[in-house]
């Protein structure tokens, strides 16, 4: 869906090189130093999850964005959206939340807004921050730098996010607590730059999760990938949870996993030090760019047969049986 | 995870596909059942490991798929009244009706919420006793049980705001429905393990005897599909037509008792139409006289439905082993996930939507689409 807008009805009429890139954040020319710029907005029911809330999500995600196109993140505004009657315990709550993780993640919020809607007209608050960083390093990150014989490194396990999202929301109860994966990813980037790991391309896994983020990759870069199922990690109560839900873990939602394309001599550095790095200390090396040039993502099981990822329309839904 | 992993590994698994290449010497052409089978076989491209000379067809198991267009026209219906909140299982929501499905409307404001059990629908008339709940009762003989679990209770608790649409099929008599077809391709059946769970296994017995087919019970992972397969295999190249048991970690000859009890209470056996096959007699379930004050097809005054086949769906040709989703011109063009013409492209237990999902020959249109038999 968020595809089809952007090609069908915003690309055409905003024609210029930066967002033709379609990228998660656009390098622009500005003095010296090349700026990057992002933005996204926040909208989750439950506003708390375990794991994480709204406001941790709106600081990260913005700058995990950034982090994605290799500049480390400076300055953030923020516009809430608020429902009349939100408890002002709640808002005060929320912005704790994102001060607690502007602060880590090392970025000042210096510019805002506030618009109230009426009741009903919103789920209690909804955020949209945008921010400005500088180009960590000189190497430019973007699909189109993607080669044939790219490794792919995943940062983590997949698909806590979207999982602990579900059973808040709808009241399912796991034998072991389920948290978020919700986390900054800036640092890691940083690591791996600072560590002099030639990186080709990055992507933070939200919705979608791994899949949709290796078709789009695979399409914007007109590339093949192929990915090995037995190398990807997933949690044993994510695939519990799928098991019982009919669900795909690889269509999960993920708020603090990426995946990175880096050049075959560069994997074991870069498996190295992300390994050594909070959000990467059970990093995978899951697949290959391939020479064939038909943009598709290919997974093998551990039957060695392979089956095609394709995006999902819309969400996933549960299966009746 | 135990019970599930040790039905994927690898070793097992690729042992068994070598026996069944071993047993295979001619042409079979086997249907699996139930939908979660489809999903498996294709989610694991368990074809691949199998001889050009065993076909699959994919049998009418979705409840999604055969659900009538006339109930879901009448679903949409109810679930556009501003006193109803009206809960589905996920996969519903696509069905495309005549006009418009759940999901669209959902989108147009309707109050429709996704559950992952009848109970659930329940519990939310208990929560909102201004408005009027409405669970949405598809599916065969294994959702039917929970869905008389809801019947029970909401009717002990003199609930008066909760009601079902019921939708419910019963399996056996599809099976002899198509093993009666004249023109039937089918030579064996892998029977669905969960629907046996409660019914047992009897049912079948006079099914593989009077068409002279082996049926087997099979459960729903790599390794069960695949050692019903061989079973199955063995029986056709001995010319056997016996009832066997794959799935005994789940199923028993005589089944759930319990669970028959209480979908004998309350439901009864009535006539059905199934969605692209028709009707056929004695195939579903309807709400007993006793329960009838919650059959949300008689609670509200609706306006005339006059369900309109917006297309020329082949799902009853697919469902009965007659095409393949790709000998249909609209597969993977028009017909799509995302904007699915038939029921089979929305869940992913239909066959069309497995096959768009995970068949290499989708996107290759340089290539003929193959059955996934012969890749």
């Amino acid at each position: 869906m968020t595809q089809q807008l952007l090609s069908t009805y915003i690309q055409p009429l905003f024609n210029n090189a930066w967002i033709d890139q379609a990228h998660d954040s656009a390098t622009l020319p500005w003095g010296a130093d090349r700026l990057v710029f992002t933005t996204d907005s926040f909208v989750i029911t439950p506003l708390f999850f375990p794991g994480g809330d709204i406001g941790k999500l709106a600081i990260y995600g913005t700058v995990n964005d950034l982090a994605m196109g290799a500049a480390e993140a400076k300055f953030l505004s923020c516009s809430l959206i608020l429902e009349e009657g939100l408890p002002l315990e709640t808002l005060k709550k929320v912005l704790q939340s994102m001060a607690v993780a502007a602060e880590e993640t090392g970025v000042k919020l210096v510019t805002g807004d506030t618009k109230v809607v009426e009741r009903g007209k919103g789920d209690g608050i909804y955020i949209n921050t945008s921010g400005v960083g500088t180009l960590m390093g000189g190497q430019p990150i973007a699909p189109s730098r993607i080669r044939s014989g790219d490794q792919i490194l995943l940062s983590g396990d997949i698909g806590r996010h979207g999982i602990a999202i579900m059973a808040s929301r709808e009241g399912l109860d796991f034998e072991s607590a389920l948290n978020s994966d919700c986390a900054p990813l800036n640092s890691a980037v940083s690591a791996l730059i600072r560590g002099g790991v030639t990186l080709h391309c990055l992507r933070d896994l939200t919705r979608g999760g791994l899949a949709t983020a290796l078709v789009e990759l695979a399409e914007t870069s007109g590339r093949a990938i192929e990915v090995e199922e037995s190398q990807i990690p997933v949690g044993e109560s994510v695939q519990g949870a799928c098991e019982m839900l009919g669900l795909d873990p690889l269509y999960v939602a993920n708020e603090g996993r990426f995946v990175a394309f880096v050049p075959e001599e560069s994997v074991d550095l870069a498996s190295s030090i992300l390994r050594e790095t909070q959000v990467g200390s059970s990093c995978a090396k899951i697949g290959r760019v391939t020479d064939k040039t038909d943009a598709q993502v290919t997974l093998r099981n551990n039957l060695g047969c392979d089956r095609l990822l394709q995006r999902l329309p819309g969400e996933q839904l549960p299966r009746i049986c | 995870m135990k019970f599930v992993s040790e039905y994927r590994q690898s070793d097992s698994i690729l042992k068994v596909a070598a026996q069944i290449r071993k047993v295979t010497t001619q042409p079979w052409t086997i249907m699996e059942v139930c939908g979660g089978q489809t999903h498996a076989i294709v989610k694991n491209r368990l074809d691949q490991l199998l001889p050009p000379a065993v076909e699959l067809v994919h049998g009418p198991g979705c409840p999604v798929c055969v659900t009538p267009l006339e109930q879901i026209d009448r679903a949409i219906a109810i679930a556009a009244l501003p006193e109803v909140i009206f809960c589905s299982f996920g996969d519903m929501l696509r069905v495309p009706g005549s006009e418009s499905s759940l999901l669209d409307i959902k989108a147009g404001g309707a109050d429709i919420r996704i559950v992952y059990s009848p109970l659930q629908a329940v519990k939310i008339a208990e929560e909102n006793p201004a408005k009027q709940v409405v669970f949405f009762a598809v599916g065969f003989e294994t959702t039917a049980t929970a869905n008389a679990l809801a019947v029970t209770q909401a009717h002990s608790q003199s609930l008066q705001n909760f009601s079902l649409l019921v939708s419910q099929f019963l399996v056996a008599p599809a099976i002899r429905s198509i093993c009666s077809a004249s023109d039937t391709r089918v030579q064996g059946f892998l029977a669905a393990g969960h629907v046996c769970s409660i019914t047992g296994y009897e049912s079948y017995r006079p099914l593989a005897e009077q068409y002279r087919v082996p049926i087997v019970v099979t459960g729903f992972e790599p390794l069960d599909i695949l050692e019903g397969l061989l079973m199955c295999l063995r029986q056709l190249e001995r010319e056997e037509c016996r009832v066997e048991n794959q799935y005994t970690r789940a199923v028993d000859r005589t089944g759930n008792r319990e669970a028959q009890a209480l979908l004998n209470r309350v439901f009864r056996v009535s006539s059905q139409h199934w969605r692209g096959l028709g009707e056929m007699p004695a195939s579903g379930l309807k709400l007993h006289q006793a329960f009838i004050g919650l059959d949300a097809a008689q609670r509200f005054a609706l306006p005339d439905i006059n369900p309109v086949e917006q297309n020329h769906c082949i799902s009853g040709d697919i469902m009965l082993g007659h095409k393949k989703p790709h000998d249909c011109p609209h597969f993977g063009q028009e017909c799509r996930p995302e904007r699915p013409l038939g029921a089979p492209m929305v869940s992913s237990e239909g066959a069309c939507s497995a096959y768009y999902r995970h068949s290499q020959q989708v996107k290759a249109s340089e290539h003929p689409m193959s059955t996934p038999n012969n890749p």
